[in-house]
């Protein structure tokens, strides 16, 4: 693929103007998630001041929180220690959220990121099967495939895979990311799969692959659903496309007009749905994980949730809303990369 | 555009219009496309003959079948929906309708070649000119399996074909893309992959239709040159009769899916005897003769679903009498090389 | 006689299996939401009697899917939670449609610093993956299905500003609504008359599968807690509790699991098969 149109005069102003809306969709992020906080009926110093406080421990809580201020310095308060990448403390554990965060979102993005392979490389390949295929048992069949993976409950499948591949076969391990036996190694990454590659630790290597396995399949069937659709039904218009008879005319090899011609453009709005998807898939680890108690930042906000505990979950929300915009951004430069319309115009 | 080509003749009548060997025979071919309202029977008995070096028109209609018959040529129809009725195309001695799919890649870009209408949606957007015209190359030496050549050797090829057609610094053409260049710069492009295989049989459909007037006699010419200098056989598709006049020693004339009439093109311009053929020529306007306004035919194409009985053109017809409309007239010669499919000719 | 068009619709659906086996599967679970008290095994387990001797039986031909903790029959409990999830479902996606739509169009007629202000909105909003975003918002309402539904309106409101947008926008360059402005239309006759049934279409596409989504998700929140709670009747929540006897009682968890995802599929091949006939160019994701 041909990324040197990023070094372009016109591609850096391009993505500069990117890089500055994503500024200010955080912006706007940072400002909903603080409205999200403040609407709350429930009072948080009453939670920090724990079950059997009286009126003066909540009051306590509330000034050492500087729940006491008035909101215009609240939120001053808030979008500076965000600065900082403080996101506060978490009134139920007293711990510091951003350092919550840093320990528990490469288990996350290392899940997401086997996931999203898992549904590229089965997903595209099978969406353009079933488009060579059209209307014959095979298409049917990844329809059925397909549609079924959308409707599935993700929580749900992931009890049946663990009771199948883990209680039953006893293949795999039910949950967690490492045996407790095992002492986890300290974090380069964070994740584990490429820490345990930098190390040169095959064991390693091996262990946390049979940890990963069924949550991640959970994970990508929707992503890979999704994909597999797209990439059909794009497969099927580009299979029709003008463009396509015309290199068969002259004489182009069938797998050729497929695996290139044809693909390339049916990747154009595939590679949209990815984007897509991956937001998606961040969200959905919020169930994932709490089925494998996948020590995550889904895990992370649902108890915390639970616990009515909000920095937390505002926090998640705040890592997974700048994800997921950088992953938009990504497929925004693959688009210009793939489509040289894009980037002359 | 480059000079080179446009000093070249339009005028190649007369000199191919010697006998030779057959090189294309249509035989009373039918083609029926299926849908949901019904069967229509797009092309209905269609025979024509072409010799090797002779230059035909098609002319008619838009919706009369002659894209469709162009396409027939090199299998190019999807089926379904489309599907073969009845009859033959003999090209070089075998019926081309009996190929395996194999077979048929042998002859595409090889022995029969195709230029298309609109060269925006013909050409690949995201793929640069070089491999689009490469993999026609290699695909025709994978079919022929003869040993490919590699991609420079293929390269180098493709620039010398740019330059055949009249086009300059055919390197720096081989990387752009199509939105880079000009209408008439894609359309030589197209022919000129055309001409990669030096073929036997050229293809056209409508060549010059989505061009500007200029831009079309410029590629007029180069058709005509490259049809004069390399001997080809050329079968072009139009609704203009002036382009066909233009590059055609021969033409046909169709309608609703037949052939009405057939004569050398002089002979046609200056006495058509079939109706449809009669008021074709009217509807030209003249620009000779401003005064003389052109005249429109009554009526509209008919329903292929429901063509009329008999000859398919009496409804519109002012000399259909009973048998018009019960008997379907067949091609018979009434002048040496000029046949006519019309009961009152 | 229907006209053509009509007829071709109803031909193109009936051919095809996966949308008459949606169309089925809606069917079924609309009839047992109408229902459900009338047809389940056991009336007396609707309301939650407690019977402590037959709790968590195995699947037999008495309790198809076996017992609960507290004795009741766990088919029972599913048929009759289909009301809540069909009723919470298609809640969710009228109330996100009602929003969405009205504001779309809008934003896509009107142009200028309403469109702007509307699109970045929205834009915001779809920044945060759906089920985040709502997790966010029950925290801060507090878990229960109520604040569940809420929440997840809030999340679904703007895809469907983001479809009517587009619509109205790609409208308003057609010719037939600048030719009904040459004629002198007043602006809401054009949006009420030209507009809004052009975009009909993939608007109803969209809800047909939204409904499918809404009640994964109400189920998923259930799940996790933060939705309905139990002893309510929500696929979720039982599959929340059921978790709790894995892997010995492992059939507690089958049927809400299985009801959640044949409703889903239901709609999911119904909406499929709506944009196969309705809305054949768009994307599919």
């Amino acid at each position: 693929m041909n990324l040197t149109f990023l070094f372009d005069r016109v591609m850096v102003a391009y993505v500069a103007r990117r890089l500055a809306l994503a500024g200010v969709m955080l912006f706007g992020l940072v400002c909903l998630t603080f409205v999200i906080a403040n609407v709350a009926p429930s009072d948080p110093a009453a939670l920090a001041a724990g079950p059997d406080a009286g009126h003066s421990q909540i009051e306590q809580a509330r000034r050492e929180y500087g729940l006491d201020k008035p909101l215009p310095e609240q939120f001053l308060r808030y979008v500076g220690d965000l600065a900082q990448g403080e996101f506060g403390r978490s009134v139920a554990t007293g711990r510091s959220v951003g350092r919550d965060l840093a320990r528990y979102f490469p288990a996350t993005l290392e899940l997401c990121l086997v996931a999203m392979s898992i549904g590229l490389l089965v997903g595209i390949p099978l969406g353009m099967l079933s488009a060579l295929f059209k209307d014959r048992w095979l298409d049917h069949l990844t329809r059925i495939f397909a549609v079924s993976g959308i409707a599935l409950p993700p929580f749900w499948f992931g009890l049946l895979l663990q009771l199948g591949f883990a209680t039953w076969l006893g293949w795999l391990p039910t949950s967690g990311r490492l045996g407790v036996a095992t002492e986890p190694p300290e974090p380069i990454t964070g994740m584990l799969l490429l820490d345990s590659l930098l190390r040169g630790d095959p064991a390693l290597f091996a262990e946390s692959a049979g940890y990963i396995i069924l949550p991640a399949v959970v994970l990508s069937l929707p992503c890979l659903a999704s994909i597999l659709r797209v990439n059909r039904s794009e497969m099927v218009e580009c299979l029709r496309a003008d463009y396509i008879t015309a290199a068969r005319a002259h004489g182009t090899v069938p797998w050729r007009l497929v695996a290139v011609h044809a693909l390339k453009n049916a990747m154009l709005p595939t590679l949209a749905i990815i984007g897509l998807r991956w937001g998606w898939m961040m969200s959905s680890t919020v169930l994932v994980e709490t089925v494998f108690d996948w020590p995550g930042t889904g895990l992370y906000a649902v108890s915390s949730a639970i616990a009515g505990d909000f920095k937390p979950v505002m926090g998640v929300t705040l890592i997974v809303g700048l994800n997921f915009m950088l992953a938009n951004l990504v497929v925004d430069l693959l688009y210009g990369a793939l489509d040289p319309r894009l980037r002359d115009a | 555009m480059s000079p080179g080509s446009d000093g070249r003749s339009a005028d190649t009548r007369g000199e191919l219009n010697r006998p030779r060997e057959t090189l294309l025979a249509i035989t009373d071919y039918r083609l029926a496309f299926d849908s949901f309202d019904g069967t229509a029977q797009v092309l209905d008995g269609v025979s024509l003959q072409l010799a090797a070096g002779e230059t035909l028109g098609i002319v008619g209609e838009t919706g009369c079948g002659k894209s469709v018959l162009a396409r027939s040529l090199l299998r190019l129809n999807p089926a379904p929906p489309a599907r073969v009725v009845s009859g033959s195309i003999q090209f070089e001695g075998t019926d081309i309708l009996t190929l395996s799919e194999r077979e048929m890649r042998r002859l595409r870009g090889r022995r029969i070649a195709m230029v298309f209408q609109d060269p925006v949606s013909y050409l690949n957007p995201l793929l640069a000119i070089g491999p689009q015209m490469t993999d026609a190359l290699r695909g025709q030496h994978a079919a022929a399996r003869e040993a490919q050549p590699s991609r420079a050797e293929a390269r180098a090829r493709a620039a010398a074909l740019l330059a055949s057609v009249g086009l300059a610094e055919p390197e720096r053409l081989l990387a752009s893309h199509p939105h880079q260049l000009s209408g008439g710069m894609r359309q030589r492009v197209l022919i000129a992959m055309a001409l990669a295989g030096n073929p036997a049989l050229l293809v056209a459909d409508e060549p010059t239709t989505a061009l500007d007037v200029t831009v079309q006699a410029q590629v007029l010419a180069l058709i005509a040159g490259l049809v004069r200098d390399r001997g080809l056989a050329l079968l072009l598709i139009s609704h203009d009769l002036g382009v066909i006049a233009a590059s055609c020693a021969r033409v046909a004339v169709m309608y609703a899916g037949t052939i009405v009439e057939e004569a050398a093109t002089a002979t046609l311009l200056r006495g058509p005897r079939h109706p449809y053929a009669q008021g074709l020529l009217a509807a030209v306007p003249d620009l000779d003769r401003p005064d003389h306004r052109p005249r429109g035919i009554a009526g509209s194409i008919p329903n292929l679903l429901r063509p009329p009985p008999g000859c398919r053109f009496h409804p519109r017809c002012a000399l259909a009498t009973e048998r018009c409309r019960v008997e379907k007239p067949l091609l018979r010669q009434v002048a040496p090389g000029h046949n006519v499919a019309c009961h009152h000719a | 006689m229907l006209s053509r068009r009509t007829r071709l619709a109803l031909w193109q659906l009936g051919r095809s299996f996966s949308s008459m086996l949606g169309l089925g599967l809606v069917l079924g679970i609309v009839g047992l939401a109408l229902l459900g008290p009338w047809v389940v095994p056991y009336p007396d387990d609707v309301a939650g009697a407690v019977n402590i001797a037959g709790k968590l039986q195995a699947p037999s031909a008495a309790h198809w899917f076996g017992t609960d903790e507290v004795g009741n029959d766990i088919l029972t409990r599913v048929i009759i939670g289909a009301r809540l999830s069909l009723l919470v479902g298609v809640g969710i996606t009228l109330a996100a449609a009602a929003i969405g739509v009205p504001l779309g169009v809008m934003a896509g007629t009107a142009g200028g610093v309403v469109r702007e202000a509307v699109m970045r909105l929205t834009d915001l909003f779809l920044s945060v993956p759906g089920l985040v975003l709502a997790i966010a918002l029950v925290a801060a309402l507090g878990p229960g299905i109520v604040n569940a539904m809420v929440a997840l309106v809030l999340v679904w409101w703007p895809g469907y500003v983001r479809l009517a947008e587009a619509k109205a926008l790609s409208l308003r360059e057609e010719p037939f609504i600048e030719a009904a402005r040459v004629a002198g239309a007043s602006r809401f006759r054009i949006l009420w008359r030209h507009v809004l049934p052009n975009s009909l279409s993939p608007i109803i596409v969209k809800m047909s599968m939204d409904v499918g989504q809404a009640i994964l998700a109400v189920a998923s929140l259930g799940f996790l807690g933060l939705g309905a709670r139990p002893p309510t009747p929500e696929w979720g929540a039982m599959i929340s509790i059921a978790r709790g006897y894995l892997p010995d009682w492992w059939w507690y968890a089958i049927c809400p699991g299985a009801f959640i995802y044949v409703s889903v599929l239901g709609f999911n091949l119904l909406g499929d098969g709506l944009r196969d006939i309705l809305d054949p160019r768009s994307n599919r994701g």
